[in-house]
């Protein structure tokens, strides 16, 4: 009887990957249309998992699998980023060589904005993340730029998100400019574009995959991927940054994966952060 | 530089199955390959998406269908082998790698693992 659920749920997802394909609107710039994208994701996955509600999707995996969100919840109980929010608070408050702060960078003073990140920035002709303007506020006042993957820089981010919990989040592509629906479509094709020598997407494993166990592995919906980042993840034992669990699952399909906050990468978590558009802020999260 | 080693591990492979031309006929030597390709993750990696009736395929995925009723579904074992080489010709979208299109598994370890999903 199991065998002949397990199997018939194969047979879904077989069916479902023809489905996301379908709801999705176009991969050029003709008829990429975001909203519709957003709008299809969500009812994708509401009609996945109809006993999961859309706002809940913010705790990944847990928002599904009811048997780990109990281990998950006991967690939260003592977060592991507490410490680690404390200290960005210290890093953000403590002053330049220059007596300029991060405060000084940021608008309202760098507090309750998250929620904005990452933008497209009309100037520059890019998209710019937390992190990427976080380290131009350093170099802007003679300090080094911080590395890219944990440590300062995820702890600043990780206090900025903290600031923002519960703040709907708001990405906004800007119709005056042509090259911010580029920007997303670019990210859009990364994401749904096989690649390595396993042939995977980023999709294959988080819309037609996302609750199916691989090996003993569950991946997450893609709907609420980066609401809760930076991450205090078990397995690294400390928080770490968006583009650090880019670059760890671009290495599982088998392929090279890119440098922190390449073009690219930038334009995969503004394509992912649009998907989040009326979810709220919940950074820093736990995972396993 | 990873698909190097596997190249040259699958070369190294290669090297030792026609290596031993003595037990090259030996059923039981295929299915013992057959099986590792099965398991192992640095090869065929089938029990991470596939579940088995075979005691040591613990902690199978499901992302694909399980595995049993082989003679049944495929009579014809030249499409049970080609669905294993490319997937992708089937269901362009599948998530299931092209095993032996990508070069992941020699054709050794294709026809091995053949032999050994047969028996389920
Ligand atoms: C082979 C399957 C697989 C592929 C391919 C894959 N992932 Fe993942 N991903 C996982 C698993 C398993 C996890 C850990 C469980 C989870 O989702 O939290 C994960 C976690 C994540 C997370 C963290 C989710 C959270 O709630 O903290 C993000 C973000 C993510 N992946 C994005 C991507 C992107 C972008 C790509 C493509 C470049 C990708 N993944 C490709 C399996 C995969
Ligand atoms: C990352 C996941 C994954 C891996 C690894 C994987 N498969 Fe699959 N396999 C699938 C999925 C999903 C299907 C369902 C068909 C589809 O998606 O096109 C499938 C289908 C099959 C089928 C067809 C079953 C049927 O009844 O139609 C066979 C046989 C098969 N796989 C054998 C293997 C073998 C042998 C290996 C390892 C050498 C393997 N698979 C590795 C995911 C996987």
């Amino acid at each position: 009887m199991k065998i002949i659920k397990k199997l018939a749920l194969g047979l879904g997802v077989a069916a479902a990957a023809q489905m996301t394909q379908a709801a999705d609107s176009g991969f050029d710039l003709a008829t990429v249309n975001p909203e519709a994208d957003r709008v299809a994701l969500q009812n994708y996955f509401e009609s996945r998992f109809p006993q999961s509600e859309i706002s809940d999707y913010v705790n990944g995996i847990y928002a599904v699998d009811a048997s780990s969100r109990e281990q998950w919840e006991e967690l939260e109980e003592f977060p592991p980023y507490e410490f680690a929010v404390e200290e960005g608070e210290t890093l953000f408050n403590t002053p330049f060589a220059n007596g300029k702060g991060y405060a000084d960078c940021f608008e309202n003073g760098g507090v309750g904005i998250r929620q904005n990140y990452p933008y497209w920035n009309k100037e520059a002709g890019t998209v710019k993340t937390l992190e990427m303007e976080i380290n131009e506020c350093r170099e802007a006042n003679g300090e080094k730029p911080l590395k890219w993957a944990k440590g300062d820089i995820a702890k600043i981010s990780a206090y900025m998100a903290w600031t923002s919990r519960d703040k709907p989040i708001n990405i906004e592509i800007p119709s005056d400019d042509p090259r911010a629906k580029a920007a997303y479509l670019d990210g859009k094709k990364f994401f749904y574009a096989k690649r390595g020598q396993l042939n995977l997407s980023c999709a294959n494993c988080h819309v037609q995959g996302a609750n199916i166990r691989i090996r003993a592995d569950l991946p997450s919906p893609q709907l609420g991927h980066t609401s809760h980042f930076p991450v205090f993840r078990s397995k690294w034992g400390e928080l770490g940054t968006l583009h650090r669990r880019y670059k760890g699952c671009h290495k599982d399909s088998r392929s090279k994966p890119l440098s922190h906050q390449v073009e690219v990468y930038r334009n995969l978590e503004f394509f992912q952060s649009y998907m989040n558009n009326g979810l709220v802020v919940n950074g820093p999260g736990a995972r396993k | 530089m990873r698909k190097l080693t596997t190249s040259i591990c699958a070369a190294g492979l290669l090297a030792m199955v026609t290596a031993a031309p003595a037990v090259a006929g030996a059923k039981e030597d295929q299915l013992a390959l057959g099986k590792a390709v099965y398991l192992n993750k640095s090869r065929g990696n089938c029990v991470s998406c596939h579940a088995i009736s075979d005691p040591d395929a613990t902690q199978a995925g499901n992302q694909g269908p399980p595995i049993l009723s082989m003679k049944m579904r495929f009579p014809d074992k030249r499409k049970l082998r080609a669905q294993i080489w490319d997937a992708t010709k089937n269901n362009p979208l599948t998530i299931m790698p092209p095993l032996g299109k990508h070069w992941i598994l020699s054709e050794e370890e294709i026809d091995a693992v053949v032999e050994y999903v047969y028996q389920f």
